[in-house]
Formats: C-alpha cells, sequence, structure tokens
C-alpha cells in the first residue's frame, strides 16, 4: 500500500529526514516512536504533502502512484488521512459544512455521490455519538474554543466518516486524558479492517495499549534504527530511548 | 465638474424649489451651508482624516438632476418578501407609492423628512443638526437636503420589526443628499436598516447624512448596507449622541461604489453608554473605501467595541482611521478597537490608523490592527481533507467575513449581508451555507 523508499527531508534548510525506509501493507497497524526532535512528525507532514518541507531525495510509492508527485486534496481524497498533532480552528466556518464538504470532496473523487444534507446528517449524528460528540459541535466554527480533547474527538471524527485507506495519526494521545484517549483508540480500532492500514505517531507507549500494533519501529535521527512487534514498545517503555545505540548523544526525551 | 463654484450655481437654482425653503430656519441654515462648502471645497487630501482619500475624481464628475425612472422591480428585488416599515427613496426623493410603512405602534412617528418640513418644521430643527458638524462634504448635505427618514419614537416604544430605509440611485448621474433623523426618547428600542443600491451603472453620488439621537436607556440598532454600483461615490456620515445607559449598535457593511467613505461618530452624553461599531467591507478592482471613527468617551463607565474587517482584492484599497477620545473624568471607560485587513492580491493595500486620546484614570483601552493574507495551516488543513485549493480559500475567506457578520443580531438581516458577501466573493454561490 505505502512503500517509502530512502526517503530524504528538510524544513527550513535544516534535514529531518536522513534515509528513511518503511512498507506498509493493507490491514496492518505500525506504530512509529521516537524522542521529540527524530523527524516524527516530519514523516506524516511530508506524507500528507505540507508544502514547508522540501524532499530532498527518495520516493514513496502510494498504491501505485507516486505520492510526492500528488497534491495535498489528491491525496486525501485517494484515501490517506493524518490526524492533525494541533488541529487548525477556523472560526466563522461550521463544523458541520467543514465535515460535509470534506466527506463530499472524497465521494466525488470515488465516483460516489454527493450526501445531501439529511443523509449527511443522519450519518455525522451517529458518528458523533461513537466518538462521544455532543450535536452541538456541528455548529459551531471548526475547532474554534474547543478543548484539547474535543479537537482531538473532532479529528477521529473526520477519520471515520472520511473511511480512509491509510490514517496517520499524529501524536494524537498527547495532551489527553485516559477517557479522551480510550475513546480516541476505540474509534481507531473500530476503522480497523483487513484492507486499512495505519501509522500510529507516538511518543509514549501508553496509547498502544490501547491500539495494538503489529509493528513498531523506532525513529531516530531521521530514520528507523531498529524495527520490531509489540514488544519492542514495552522495552521502550522500560529502558527509554537512551539505549538506541543510533541515537545522538545529545538526545532528548531519553525517559519516557 | 463638480467643483465647489458648481455647486454653488447648482444651489442658486436649487434653492427656491427645495421643501423647507420657506421654513426660516433652515433657509438661513442652509445659506451658511452652502457658504462653509463654497470656502472649503471637498475635504482635500491635505486634512489628516482624508489623507489616503481624495476626492480629485468626484470633482471631474458631472451630475445631472433626477428624471422620471421606475424602480419598483427594484423595490420588489431587494425587499423580498421581508416584513418590517419600508421607506423607499429614489435619488433622493422619498417615494409614497413604493413605501409600505406597515402597521406602527402608537408613539412611532415613522414618516419623510420632506413630509415632516412640511407639517412639522420646529421637531425637525430639534434633530436637524447644523451646518458646522463634520466635514465640508456633510455641510453640502445641508445645504441641498431635503429629504430622507424622520423617526421619532416616544418614550418606552419597542419596535419589533426594522424600520428600513431603501435608497435607490435611478437615475443616470444622479446626485442625492439623504438626511436621515433619528430620535429616541428614554427606552424606546428599535432596528434602523439604511440600504444604498444604484438601478443603472453610471456615474452617481450619494452624500448623506443620519444623525442619531438617543435618551437615556434607548437601544438602538443602525445597519448600513451600502451596495451601490461600481461607479458611484458614496459619502456618509453617520452621528450619534448617547444618553445615560443608552446602547447604539452600528454595522457598517459597505460592499459597493467606486469610492465609499463612512464618517461615524458617537458621542457619550451620560454614564455607562454602550456602542458597538461593527464593519465589513469588501473592495475590488480599483475601489477605495474609508472608516473613520470617532467615539468620544466624555462620560464615566462607557463601554466601546470597535471592530472592522476588510477584505481587499486585485488593486483595491481600504482606510481605517479609528479615534477613540477618553475625556478628564471619563473613569471606567472601557473600549477595545481592533482592524483587521484580508488581502487577496499583492496589489491591494490597506491603511489602519488607531488614535487612542485618553486624559482619564482607570481606563481599559486596547486596540490591534492586522493586515494578512490567508492563514497557510488553515489551507492546509483543507485541503489534507479533500478540498481543493479554490474552494478552501473561498472558505477561508468567507470566514473571515463571517466573524463580521455573526455580530448582527436580527437573523433577516444577518442573511441579508450573507448574501450581499456570497454573491461577491470569489466562488462565493458555491458555498452554501457556512455558518
Amino acid at each position: 500500500m505505502l512503500n517509502i523508499k530512502d526517503l530524504h527531508a528538510s524544513v527550513e534548510n535544516k534535514s529531518i529526514l536522513r534515509g528513511l525506509n518503511l512498507t506498509v501493507n493493507a490491514g496492518e497497524v505500525h506504530a512509529i516512536m521516537g524522542p521529540n526532535g527524530s523527524g516524527k512528525s516530519t514523516l506524516s507532514q511530508v506524507l500528507a504533502g505540507r508544502e514547508s518541507y522540501t524532499v530532498e531525495s527518495g520516493s514513496v510509492d502510494w498504491m501505485g502512484q507516486n505520492l510526492l508527485d500528488m497534491p495535498i486534496e489528491e491525496r486525501a481524497r485517494s484515501g490517506l488521512f493524518m490526524a492533525f498533532q494541533y488541529p487548525i480552528e477556523i472560526p466563522g466556518v461550521s463544523n458541520a459544512y467543514f465535515l460535509k464538504a470534506a466527506v463530499n470532496a472524497v465521494r466525488r473523487h470515488q465516483g460516489l455521490p454527493e450526501l445531501d444534507a439529511m443523509d449527511f446528517l443522519k450519518r455525522v449524528k451517529s458518528e458523533m455519538k461513537t466518538v462521544g460528540m455532543k450535536e452541538e459541535f456541528l455548529y459551531r466554527s471548526v475547532n474554534e474554543g474547543f478543548s484539547g480533547g474535543e479537537k482531538k474527538r473532532n479529528e477521529i471524527l473526520q477519520m471515520t466518516l472520511l473511511e480512509p485507506k491509510l490514517a496517520i495519526l499524529d501524536e494524537t494521545d498527547s495532551g489527553l486524558d485516559i477517557d479522551a484517549l480510550k475513546v480516541v483508540a476505540d474509534g481507531v480500532n473500530r476503522l480497523r479492517s483487513p484492507d486499512r492500514a495505519l501509522i500510529v505517531i507516538t511518543h509514549y507507549q501508553r496509547l498502544l495499549d490501547y491500539i495494538v500494533p503489529d509493528f513498531v519501529h523506532v525513529l531516530a535521527g531521521g530514520k528507523i534504527v531498529r524495527s520490531g512487534g509489540r514488544e519492542l514498545a514495552l522495552e521502550l517503555e522500560e529502558r527509554g530511548y537512551g539505549w538506541i545505540s543510533d541515537l545522538p548523544a545529545t538526545g532528548k526525551g531519553a525517559a519516557a | 465638474m463638480s467643483t465647489a463654484q458648481t455647486w454653488v450655481a447648482e444651489f442658486a437654482v436649487r434653492e427656491q424649489g427645495l421643501t423647507g425653503a420657506n421654513v426660516p430656519w433652515l433657509a438661513a441654515m442652509r445659506k451658511n451651508a452652502m457658504q462653509r462648502f463654497a470656502e472649503e471645497g471637498w475635504p482635500t487630501t491635505k486634512q489628516e482624516s482624508w489623507r489616503h482619500t481624495s476626492l480629485a475624481t468626484l470633482e471631474q464628475q458631472s451630475f445631472a438632476p433626477a428624471t422620471e425612472v421606475s424602480a419598483a422591480d427594484l423595490v420588489k428585488q431587494v425587499r423580498g418578501a421581508e416584513a418590517g416599515h419600508w421607506l423607499v427613496f429614489v435619488d433622493g426623493r422619498y417615494v409614497a407609492e413604493l413605501s409600505d410603512l406597515g402597521s406602527l405602534p402608537a408613539g412611532a412617528d415613522v414618516r419623510s423628512l420632506s413630509q415632516a418640513l412640511v407639517s412639522s418644521p420646529d421637531q425637525v430643527q430639534d434633530a436637524f443638526g447644523t451646518e458646522s458638524q463634520g466635514s465640508s462634504a456633510a455641510a453640502l448635505n445641508v445645504a441641498l437636503a431635503s429629504d430622507g427618514a424622520f423617526i421619532h419614537l416616544a418614550r418606552g416604544v419597542v419596535l419589533e420589526n426594522p424600520v428600513h430605509l431603501l435608497f435607490i440611485a435611478a437615475s443616470e448621474q444622479a446626485a442625492s443628499f439623504p438626511r436621515n433623523l433619528i430620535t429616541a426618547e428614554s427606552n424606546a428600542q428599535a432596528t434602523i436598516v439604511e440600504h444604498y443600491v444604484g438601478q443603472g451603472s453610471s456615474t452617481t453620488l450619494t452624500n448623506t447624512v443620519t444623525r442619531a439621537n438617543l435618551a437615556a436607556d434607548a437601544r438602538i440598532t443602525h445597519v448600513k448596507l451600502q451596495q451601490e454600483n461600481e461607479e458611484a461615490f458614496h459619502l456618509g456620515a453617520l452621528n450619534v449622541e448617547q444618553g445615560k445607559g443608552s446602547v447604539f449598535n452600528s454595522h457598517s457593511m459597505s460592499f459597493g461604489a467606486r469610492l465609499a467613505r463612512h464618517d461615524i461618530v458617537a458621542t457619550f452624553g451620560g454614564q455607562r453608554c454602550e456602542t458597538l461599531l461593527n464593519g465589513l467591507y469588501y473592495v475590488d478592482g480599483r475601489r477605495h473605501v474609508d472608516h473613520h471613527t470617532l467615539i468620544g468617551h466624555a462620560q464615566p463607565h462607557g463601554v466601546s467595541r470597535e471592530y472592522y474587517r476588510g477584505i481587499l482584492a486585485d488593486k483595491a484599497r481600504g482606510v481605517f482611521g479609528g479615534r477613540i477620545l477618553v475625556s478628564p473624568g471619563a473613569d471606567g471607560t472601557d473600549a477595545v478597537q481592533r482592524s483587521d485587513s484580508l488581502l487577496l492580491s499583492r496589489l491591494a493595500k490597506s491603511d489602519a490608523r488607531p488614535e487612542l486620546e485618553i486624559y482619564a484614570d482607570d481606563v481599559k483601552c486596547a486596540h490591534g490592527a492586522t493586515v494578512g493574507q490567508i492563514d497557510e495551516n488553515s489551507m492546509f488543513y483543507l485541503q489534507s481533507r479533500g478540498l481543493d485549493e479554490v474552494h478552501a480559500r473561498n472558505i477561508l475567506t468567507y470566514a473571515f467575513a463571517a466573524q463580521a457578520v455573526e455580530r448582527i443580531e436580527l437573523e433577516p438581516i444577518r442573511q441579508r449581508v450573507v448574501h450581499a458577501i456570497r454573491s461577491l466573493l470569489p466562488g462565493g454561490a458555491s458555498l452554501g451555507v457556512l455558518a
């Protein structure tokens, strides 16, 4: 589904990703862990198409297409979804309008008829129940004045509605209390299916108690330095990141 | 040409025919006003508050007397199915057949200024103001105004439905000088909406003055929807005097005209007055819009909120000058002023100038101004949800405007403004219901 080969990327002339390789197949859940500054967020931003990040070399194959050549919205429409670490507030635009526009943009691309207001509301209201959002959040401006947890629920709601083929969760667990974390995890787990893949980017192993990954990768210095199964996350929890030999000596976040 | 000399000549021709020519105080005031305008001419860029707004092109235009033009269709189109009390003015003159006053409660006197000048000139005098107030353009209004709206609300009178004043520039090259007088006695409440629209596409001039006098605890909401045609010149002044505990909300929505200037002055004559000056403008092409405001916090514990938002495309120009004057003794004043401009083009230009003069202690005064482009983070967020770039940009442009629109409390009026914006903004029609 996704095949990243020797990816090098920089932001503001600072090299961040330095030869990253990763293969994700349908049905798999990959966790990417690593200390602050290791390139976790850069990876998700590059995959989503953020223009302030420059890809220096390497390739990303996305279901047979060159992902790096695709405009941001084409990536989204073809089934790539990134849940933002810091969702953006858009005052003046109702969440309902935003969600409907997103759902219909994706449906148009898939050759499906657009949902009308009635069908959309029915669908969104039922999904909101499952992520524990009150209906009033439909009529409020996108993310405006939402608490940290409410913003993350809104991200999960978008993910649920858009039914992506690959969802990337960029530190979705950061700043969440345990209840919100469970809601996020439930939303993600409901989405798990043999034809869908997930990349869970996190600093802490805590989220992985609820979203059990098939693979765990450790990102350090801009590349994956170690891969393993679920047990690798537990090992990291126990020993911190310090023991990863490739870590730069100044590596921050040595203990989780 | 429309230089001072041409207007002096025009005045000499029109003077005797103006409604109220036989009312001594008014005849004398018109002469004084004309004299002031003859001496000063149009405001020039040498005056500080007109520094960014030149009327040189206005001076080069010629205007012609109004002709008989039917505006019935446009009235229908603007009004739609909306209730309320409608006064229609064509080229500045009240047209009874197109108006619909509806039913007014006792104590609500709503009629045309021309009618009021004939039947009760003394009452008009109390509300009329003088030729020395405001700019020389406002003096020209005093000299030539003979119609407009005359609204007097007795103590405690509450109008459920808005009063709509619809001004249509209908004749080719028409020049009109409406003067609207609003008096609200204590505890009276009303919403008054001024619409300015053009029927043709010729160069027209609207030079309008609205005066509002609010007695203690009166509440007036004033909405101005300026949608004149793209060749029009619009010069408008709004002067508000507020008594103790009164609340005045102004929404200045300026979308049309090649050049629009709005002068808004609110003065507190008693304690605990509240004023909201909310403004939104959109200009494209080479059009120009200028808002100049003055809030006179002359009494203690006054609250003012001022929010202006402008969207500027192409080579358009926007100007905002906001002065807040806190007089000695006006303790407990609470004033906030903001001006935010969104530039859709590199060639558009926006000037914002806040002026705070504070002569009292214990005052809270905050001001800020931003000039910027569409936020890249927001663009990325929308696009990463599958929305194309153009759609995302349109949404964010609309969203910028929506924050000003949301302050309009009356739903039908807010919807009017939403429609107006959607018809102006690129891709606006495709936006559906956003807010």
